[in-house]
């Protein structure tokens, strides 16, 4: 089981959390530092798993973009990287050659993303084809009713 | 940027685009500030704003706390939008409420009544939306407000998929906070035949569910194997085009493969039926061989999820640990990955083996790959690799490689990374000892862990290497003249000299015959140490040089001339003074029989498993990889290691926690240390490390009559008294700290003249001055004439370099019940008195809070220190502590019982007192109220 997700950029700046696992606020904000000058202190050929506390970390960097997830000792490492591979191919899909901009404006999307491939800390979908489907079918519900208010603003409905 | 779909926000967007603006920090900080302002008064003012406004501020606030700022207000606001007839304002409430909301909120109530309203909608959308917010907050109140209606979206034939996939992940969220909320009965074949589903993602999330529900309840779900064998069968033969979207990179259904070949492994064996068995055996031959085709695709996504799901098929072959072409297969296609080119396969293969080699059936063929493994433990970039490579050499060495590997491993050592190197240490201590037939082998491979690492090499490593040594005879000639060896280079760790000043002082006999290591030669090279040494080595090595005296008696003047420096005899190290003066008397007044006697050399220890093992384990709960022998339980040494090992992790640290004390005692002194050696001050090395404080202890010394009293950056306060009858005899023992000397040193008694007239003291004078670092005695004589209250106490007055008069006053160890006699009595009498003394005045009684941990055994330890008889079997409730004594006055004898009644679950205790005098039992219970 995953127990949380850091998106963090090359600065080391936060930009996307989502924790799978109850932690208070200050403890979440001491993984956060610790890991992400643990992660971008280490050099590009090396091994993407490290053992940290009695997690294991995987990560894997796009672009100027650190993907980093924290799994159990048994969980399946390479199958982690896969995760976070779909999820980009999911980001990238739905924005259009994804960039770090679209998540920063966007977070709320990436989260609704987030949380159609992984409910839990596992995976729900892993079809990509679902998955798109699922939010597509959101964002119409969120169109139709855009729609219904223009036409209500101007007296149509 | 692409153009965002649904509907944007554009306030939101403008926040941002200010935000990223900011030049510096404060600016950022004061626009947010300037943002939360405008939220708060917007969320205050009278005018209602519409959802769309609601929904915006809350995203606002959202990205505020997502920068890392606190937020404390507008959980109402989101709990409102739950609520809204419009889809996109109900999931940035969702959305808020799971980033935000923790599980204490008093929303929480509000929050469950909205889910509860969309669980209940038609579109599924809303209802996923539902579940994903449980899933996420995941707490005691929503597993109890769901119980009913999840599993049922679970199973019902009407539910669509999407929302059953997300209904079995969210139970499993819900299962691992409340293990009781999954039904029984017939909704476990309802569930199991989850498997069964047409629908790939329905299944996929299924398992993850069934995989839990097996950990908690394994023969309850055990019909899930074949149906989970069924479906891995399917998966592993189908062709990566007839799971169409399902197929990842060319690998059919990847994350349902692991999670089926997970869900196997709870289970061992899988399967009692043969053929569910073979079929399984077919699967993992299969993914074998696929392992061997060429890869489909050059993307590094093919070869991650076909090795993932071949990793985790191996793991399953590990588990089973029966098929042994399987396992020498797997271990095959490991060796193949130590050399490839993408570090995370070398690193997972190294990690995988060392599993195998655990197993008898692969263990050989594991062997083969040593020399690549050798090569990743000095070669490889990444740390983390190398670790791993260290872990697999660990765990495959044996009878036959242990020289080599060992010599291997130590010549890394001198080159390794520092945050690797006390592991290394201790895995080459544990495997030397091992797999030492020839314990001069051992002896060597210790000191060069000592030469090469000494920094890391910690107290149980060389604790061990002197308990083998004391216990194999063969040895220990060799081990004195290595060692002597050892010690002769220039610089050499502190380490070092601690096992040589060990060994010497045993064995140095052993080697004095060569004129190269004669006696007078042994003695100067430890003592060309000494100085270097810190006060812990220092205070062995004064041990090994009383060993010398009797050892070798014809350098006994040269040794007395250094226990008699200055440095020494009239040390500021308490244990240091002591040993050195205790010492320096033992070898003038005892005998060459008397000496031998005390000073003879050590006896075997006990044999037990080794005491670094257990500090391996605790260094690395759950990740130390095993060494074959050690599952096996062929070791050779030492003989109990076989019991040991049937014991659990928690009894063997508590062995390592008594190996590791009692070689040398020097940390934690034994109680009874003053046997022979007369041992004033016995606790003082435990008690005088918080050099800056002050510590007073007169409270405690209502239980004990030795110690250290008193004790501030200035002076120490010893005390050593005994009783006997009505008869009392107190030393004093004035420490001074500094380094000059103490004037006008001068204690008083303070006990006024009536009270003398029941307690009688008599104190000798002092010297007036008190030199720097020396320690002066006074004796005091007390007589119990009749019963007292309270205790003599004593005012030092002195001054330091000339300064204004210091003045410290301390209570004397001189209560009343040091008089006590313990006094032994059967049920019969104890009762019949008890009720004798039943009267007003004779009875007090008082209730006070235990001090924590309630300790019960330390409680009877104060009442016998306290000088009373505990009398068990007479309290029919055995928690319950019962005592009986006669205070001695030369007026009369005061009889007393106690009793003190534990109740546990309020952490109190009861204190009834019952004497022939008022005075005595009121006294009594005062001194011992609030002391357990």
């Amino acid at each position: 089981m995953l127990q949380f997700m850091l998106l963090f950029s090359r600065q080391g700046k936060l930009r996307l959390q989502k924790w799978y696992v109850a932690h208070s606020d200050k403890v979440k904000k001491k993984i956060t530092r610790e890991l992400i000058t643990t992660i971008l202190s280490r050099k590009p050929k090396m091994c993407s798993f490290l053992e940290w506390k009695d997690c294991t970390i995987v990560y894997k960097r796009y672009a100027s973009l650190y993907f980093c997830c924290a799994i159990e000792q048994n969980d399946n490492e390479l199958l982690t990287l896969e995760v976070i591979h779909r999820y980009v191919e999911l980001l990238d899909k739905y924005f259009g050659s994804v960039c770090e901009l679209d998540i920063i404006f966007n977070f709320e999307k990436a989260y609704f993303i987030l949380d159609e491939l992984l409910v839990g800390g596992e995976i729900q979908e892993t079809s990509k084809k679902n998955v798109l489907k699922a939010i597509a079918a959101q964002d119409v519900l969120q169109e139709d009713e855009a729609a219904d208010g223009a036409l209500r603003d101007i007296g149509l409905l | 940027m692409a153009p965002v779909r649904g509907d944007g926000m554009r306030g939101l967007a403008v926040f941002i685009s200010d935000i990223r603006n900011c030049k510096s920090k404060e600016a950022e900080i004061k626009r947010i500030n300037k943002e939360l302002a405008n939220i708060r008064s917007k969320f205050k003012g009278d005018k209602t704003l519409d959802g769309y406004q609601k929904k915006k501020y809350v995203c606002k606030l959202l990205f505020i706390f997502l920068l890392g700022h606190d937020i404390d207000f507008g959980h109402m606001e989101a709990v409102n939008l739950l609520s809204s007839n419009k889809y996109s304002e109900k999931q940035i409430g969702y959305l808020f409420i799971s980033v935000l909301v923790n599980t204490n909120s008093d929303l929480i109530k509000l929050i469950i009544q909205s889910i509860k309203n969309d669980l209940q909608s038609r579109n599924p959308i809303h209802v996923n939306l539902a579940l994903q917010c449980i899933a996420n907050i995941g707490s005691r109140d929503m597993a109890e407000a769901f119980s009913n209606e999840i599993p049922k979206l679970l199973v019902s034939g009407d539910t669509m998929d999407v929302v059953k996939q997300s209904a079995a992940l969210c139970l499993l969220r819900l299962f691992r906070t409340c293990p009781d909320i999954i039904p029984g009965g017939e909704w476990t074949s309802r569930i199991i035949h989850l498997l069964n589903d047409q629908h790939m993602g329905v299944v996929t999330a299924a398992t993850s569910l069934i995989d839990a529900l097996v950990k908690k309840n394994p023969e309850e779900y055990k019909g899930c194997v074949s149906l989970a064998v069924s479906r891995l069968s399917r998966i592993v033969t189908a062709s990566y085009t007839d799971l169409q979207d399902y197929t990842y990179y060319f690998v059919p259904a990847p994350w349902l493969s692991v999670k089926l070949l997970r869900l196997l492994q709870n289970y061992n064996p899988p399967t009692e039926d043969p053929g569910v068995r073979g079929r399984l055996n077919e699967c993992l031959e299969t993914i074998l061989n696929k392992a061997q085709e060429p890869p489909k695709s050059k993307k590094v996504q093919h070869s991650n999820a076909k090795n993932a799901v071949l990793f985790e098929a191996i793991n399953l072959i590990i588990h089973n640990d029966s098929e042994a072409s399987l396992l020498v297969r797997a271990c095959n296609q490991l060796g193949q990955f130590l050399s490839n080119r993408e570090t995370n396969l070398r690193y997972l293969a190294l990690e995988s083996m060392c599993h195998l080699a655990t197993s008898e059936f692969s263990h050989e063929a594991v062997k083969k790959h040593q020399e690549v493994v050798i090569l990743s433990m000095k070669m490889e970039k990444d740390v983390s690799v190398r670790q791993q490579a260290v872990d697999l050499l660990y765990a495959m060495c044996d009878r036959s490689n242990a020289e080599e590997i060992v010599q291997e491993m130590l010549n890394y050592l001198e080159t390794a990374d520092y945050s690797i190197r006390e592991e290394m240490v201790l895995k080459v201590a544990i495997l030397a000892e091992k797999y030492a037939t020839d314990y001069t082998w051992y002896v060597d491979v210790i000191l060069n862990l000592i030469r090469i690492a000494g920094d890391y090499v910690s107290e149980e490593v060389w604790y061990r290497v002197i308990q083998i040594v004391i216990n194999r005879e063969e040895v220990q000639g060799y081990a004195a003249k290595t060692v002597f060896e050892a010690l002769q280079a220039p610089a050499c760790h502190e380490n070092m000299v601690k096992v040589g000043g060990y060994i010497l002082g045993e064995f140095g006999n052993l080697i004095a015959g060569d004129s190269r290591s004669a006696p007078m030669v042994q003695f100067k090279l430890l003592h060309s140490k000494y100085h270097l040494c810190s006060s812990m080595t220092r205070a062995l090595l004064l041990s090994t040089y009383i060993k010398f005296i009797n050892l070798f008696p014809e350098i006994r003047g040269t040794i007395q001339d250094v226990f008699r420096q200055h440095s020494n005899l009239r040390s500021a190290d308490a244990e240091l003074q002591q040993r050195a003066s205790e010492y320096l008397q033992l070898s003038i007044v005892a005998s060459t029989d008397v000496l031998a006697t005390v000073l003879e050399e050590m006896p075997s220890f006990p044999e037990r498993e080794s005491s670094i093992l257990a500090v391996l384990k605790k260094k690395k709960p759950g990740r130390v990889p095993e060494n074959a022998e050690i599952r096996d339980n062929k070791s050779p040494v030492p003989n109990s290691h076989a019991q040991n090992n049937a014991q659990n992790n928690h009894t063997s640290s508590a062995n390592n926690a008594n190996a590791s004390s009692d070689l040398l005692g020097l940390s934690t002194p034994p109680a009874n240390q003053s046997g022979t050696l007369i041992d004033v001050l016995g606790d003082i090395y435990s008690t005088t490390n918080g050099n800056s404080s002050v510590i007073n202890n007169s409270k405690k010394f209502v239980f004990k009559n030795n110690g250290v009293l008193f004790e501030n950056d200035l002076l120490q306060i010893g005390v050593k008294s005994e009783f006997r009858q009505n008869l009392g005899r107190l030393g004093l023992y004035y420490g001074n700290k500094t380094q000059t000397a103490l004037q006008n040193f001068v204690p008083t008694l303070q006990w006024s003249a009536e009270d003398a007239l029941k307690l009688n003291v008599q104190i000798k004078a002092v010297e007036p001055t008190l030199e720097a670092g020396a320690q002066i005695q006074q004796l005091l004589t007390a007589e119990c004439i009749d019963h007292y209250v309270g205790a003599p106490s004593i005012i030092m007055s002195f001054r330091v370099n000339g300064g204004a008069i210091q003045k410290i006053t301390v209570n004397l160890p001189l209560t009343v019940n040091k008089f006590f006699e313990p006094t032994e009595m059967n049920a019969e009498s104890f009762f019949a008195r008890w009720r004798n003394l039943g009267g007003e005045q004779q009875r007090a009684q008082r209730v006070f809070k235990a001090q924590q941990p309630l300790d019960l055994p330390g409680a009877r330890n104060k009442l016998t220190g306290f000088g009373l008889q505990l009398l068990d079997s007479i309290d029919p409730n055995p928690d319950n502590m019962v005592c009986a004594g006669i205070i001695h006055t030369q007026a009369h004898k005061v009889g007393c019982l106690l009793r003190l009644e534990p109740n546990k679950q309020a952490q109190m205790f009861r204190l009834t007192i019952r004497s022939s005098l008022e005075a005595v039992t009121q006294e009594i219970c005062e001194l011992l109220v609030d002391q357990f």
